[in-house]
């Protein structure tokens, strides 16, 4: 029994010594903003292993980071060493100046990273990616069976295949996106309109430009689709198309591929639904070949106003968060970007969209202004009190008035 | 009292209605009449996990030595007040000249963000006060008939609707209507139709919130006129009882006239705390059918992206506070009526 105890002493000894040895980092201070989500606590509890002796740890993990970045990050010196951002949260920061270039910092301590994950701006590394994220199709093969229909590959199959459903009496709302008033249905339409293969600005100015044929034909299927949605769809996140989803009332979606995971988990849900549950590419629409979704990336930046070492000491733990052995201890988290990842039955609908050719989402300075006010006006068209001329030609006006006090037009 | 007294007597107050009242809304006022610089934008090969490519970006040295220089921004006067997002002046002249009739004319004026907002904050003002006041009324005085041992457990129950924290309370019966939630299910089953849904159609969501408000604020008003019925003088009722005044008519010419300062007093209040509403609406999801001014302005300042609009969000905020003072206007005047009868 001692020596029990003893043996199990030593070799946890030995492990706290090898994953210190690991880190190498003898002091600093490291402070860490980030979203909540699984992937991310992975990342977080791996790094802070190199807590202990000099180097102290803190992490902030809340859905409201993106309201704290830019206020924690402006502080000399900041609030928190490292924000953790995606696609559309690095903008203010590099707006505003707040995140430092990490060329040699990579070139010190970032050896084992792909050259996919440096985000480059201007050909200074200014974030370090190690997931991707996308929205695409689930799909429940027993339902589709019943009504002998292979897949949808086009947001038309999909109206098909939802009419089918419908006419046969199994589901009366059998399709649902994330269409909740604001961000949620800011991004269903510029998921759509890159199906269309649409410009969202003037190319290299900051004047919208989602007032025509292409944008009424994107808010037209949206129309069409959410006529299959149950009533309350100005109503549903994310958190509620995969409650949806689990609780077996959709039989297709477009959905988040960071809820893969969770969908497909044995939490939550019938093993029934689970293991008919399918993800697939984003549908094309309209004949086009493009998919009709964006692609997202989470990754790592370090704050500007630090010290030397403490963003030294920031980067080698989150190099640590983002190792290969992390990624092969969490590979059905997310999508992961990081060498080692093996693509799982979650990772199936990003990793087809990202191959189909889908877009970034993009990383321009005034995209949120736009996409807030998409957000905002294309309620009422859905909900048929208006033209969708009338109502994208809302959605211009207001952009122009919030961009205009942005500084931006 | 000497003056001398009455200065350092008041003094406190007036240090923290200056610090708490009056900066902030100077600030707010200094915020709306500036607009932020002219971002100076680069084009520059952006590389992600999906490929590079060229894209803008803000110059962000460029914009910061401009911000040095001025660091409010931009003066940019009442233009922000006037634009599409707010009193829309410009986009109201046109409606004006294109249109031939008066529907027309104010269903164009009912699509812009300010004013749609603010006929539901109205509406939602002008019939929430005026039955808080009546239902809570109307509780106190039933309150007040009970039996005592009865009194302590009716005014707990009576309360719990205020102790909810509004956004809890919303939530809670957000869940309660969804279309799979018993309030929800049972109207579906009672009006046999499976489509009707509390969340879809904009009427439907103006009257759940409504009656939301005037289950939250009844309380309030409640606990007020409960407060008052104990001081009614029991000799002026006896009086009138023997001079032969029905149940009615002793309310009518005693108990209200008696408790009319507290009526005041429940009417400012819930005018100024109707017109603010906004917890009800981020709690019902209703953004869709019902926005206030108030959300409006959690609107612009949660931004996306943190791409936070202070200069609209404080231009909403003064805009709020003079209606608010045109709500408040009879009110004021009737207690300076008051106030000068009660000195002369």
């Amino acid at each position: 029994m001692l020596s029990k105890i003893t043996l199990t002493t030593i070799f946890l000894f030995i492990i706290a010594q090898t994953t210190y040895a690991a880190c190498g980092i003898t002091s600093g201070s490291i402070r860490i903003l980030a979203n909540d989500f699984p992937a991310i606590h992975a990342i977080l509890s791996a790094a802070e292993k190199c807590a202990g002796g000099g180097v102290t740890f803190t992490k902030n993990t809340t859905k409201e980071h993106r309201n704290l970045q830019v206020a924690g990050l402006t502080a000399n010196p900041a609030e928190f060493t490292s924000a953790i951002v995606a696609n559309g949260s690095i903008v203010p920061l590099l707006n505003d100046g707040l995140i430092r270039p990490l060329d040699d910092l990579v070139a010190k301590h970032g050896k084992g990273l792909k050259k996919h994950q440096l985000i480059t701006i201007n050909g200074k590394i200014m974030a370090i990616a190690f997931m991707a994220n996308a929205q695409h199709l689930f799909y429940r093969k027993d339902i589709l069976d019943q009504v002998n229909l292979e897949i949808p590959t086009t947001y038309e199959e999909v109206l098909s295949a939802a009419k089918a459903i419908r006419a046969k009496g199994i589901m009366e709302y059998p399709f649902a996106l994330n269409t909740k008033k604001g961000w949620n249905l800011g991004e269903e339409f510029v998921n759509m309109y890159m199906g269309y293969d649409g410009q969202l600005f003037k190319p290299g100015t900051a004047i919208a430009s989602i007032n025509n044929v292409k944008g009424v034909a994107a808010l037209k299927m949206l129309k069409s689709l959410t006529e299959y949605s149950n009533p309350d769809f100005l109503t549903f996140d994310s958190n509620a198309t995969a409650a949806m989803w689990e609780a077996g009332k959709l039989s297709l979606a477009t959905m988040w591929g960071s809820r893969g995971g969770a969908i497909l988990d044995d939490k939550g849900s019938t093993s029934n639904i689970t293991s008919n549950t399918g993800l697939s590419g984003a549908p094309t629409v309209a004949g086009g070949s493009t998919p009709a979704t964006t692609l997202w990336w989470d990754g790592l930046t370090i704050a500007k106003n630090i010290t030397d070492k403490d963003a030294e000491a920031t980067f080698i733990a989150m190099m640590n968060g983002i190792s290969t052995d992390v990624v092969k201890a969490n590979n059905d988290k997310a999508v992961w970007l990081v060498e080692g990842f093996v693509p799982g039955k979650a990772a199936a609908g990003v990793s087809a969209s990202a191959t189909a050719g889908a877009p970034p989402y993009p990383m321009l300075p005034y995209a949120g202004l736009l996409h807030s006010a998409l957000g905002s006006e294309l309620a009422e068209f859905l909900q048929g009190n208006e033209s969708a001329q009338q109502a994208l030609a809302d959605v211009e006006a207001a952009y122009n008035a919030t961009a205009k006090e942005k500084g931006f037009l | 009292m000497p003056h001398r007294t009455f200065i350092i007597f008041i003094l406190p107050s007036l240090l923290s209605m200056f610090l708490l009242i009056a900066v902030p809304i100077f600030s707010a006022m200094t915020q709306s009449v500036f607009i932020a610089h002219k971002q100076v934008l680069q084009v520059s090969e952006t590389c992600d996990p999906f490929g590079c490519k060229k894209e803008t970006s803000v110059d962000a040295e460029a914009t910061a030595e401009l911000r040095v220089k001025e660091p409010l921004g931009i003066f940019n006067g009442f233009k922000t007040y006037t634009n599409r997002n707010h009193l829309a002046v410009a986009e109201i002249k046109t409606f004006w000249n294109v249109t031939t009739d008066w529907k027309d004319f104010f269903s164009r004026i009912m699509n812009l963000p300010f004013y749609k907002a603010l006929v539901f904050t109205i509406t939602y003002t002008f019939v929430v006060t005026p039955f808080v006041i009546i239902l809570g009324f109307l509780i106190a005085l039933g309150t007040n008939s009970l039996a005592s041992s009865l009194k302590g457990i009716t005014i707990f129950f009576s309360l719990l609707p205020m102790i909810v924290t509004p956004l809890i309370g919303s939530l809670i019966l957000f869940w309660m209507i969804d279309a799979d939630g018993i309030i929800g299910s049972t109207l579906q089953i009672i009006f046999e139709d499976n489509d009707l849904s509390l969340k879809a159609s904009p009427t439907l969501t103006w009257i759940m919130l409504i009656l939301y408000g005037i289950w939250h604020s009844t309380p309030f008003a409640f606990i007020v006129f409960y407060a008052g019925l104990q001081t009614v003088p029991q000799e002026t009722l006896e009086a009138s009882m023997l001079d032969g005044a029905s149940l009615w008519q002793q309310k009518r010419h005693v108990v209200i006239p008696y408790l009319m300062p507290l009526i005041i007093f429940v009417t400012l209040i819930q005018l100024m705390d109707n017109f603010r509403v906004f917890e009800p609406i981020v709690g019902f999801n209703a953004s869709a059918n019902a926005t206030s001014l108030s959300w409006i302005i959690y609107n612009d300042l949660r931004g996306e992206d943190a791409l936070q609009l202070f200069g609209s969000a404080s231009a909403t905020s003064m805009l709020t506070i003079i209606g608010v003072g045109i709500l408040l206007i009879p009110v004021m005047i009737k207690i300076w009526k008051e106030f000068n009868s009660k000195t002369v």
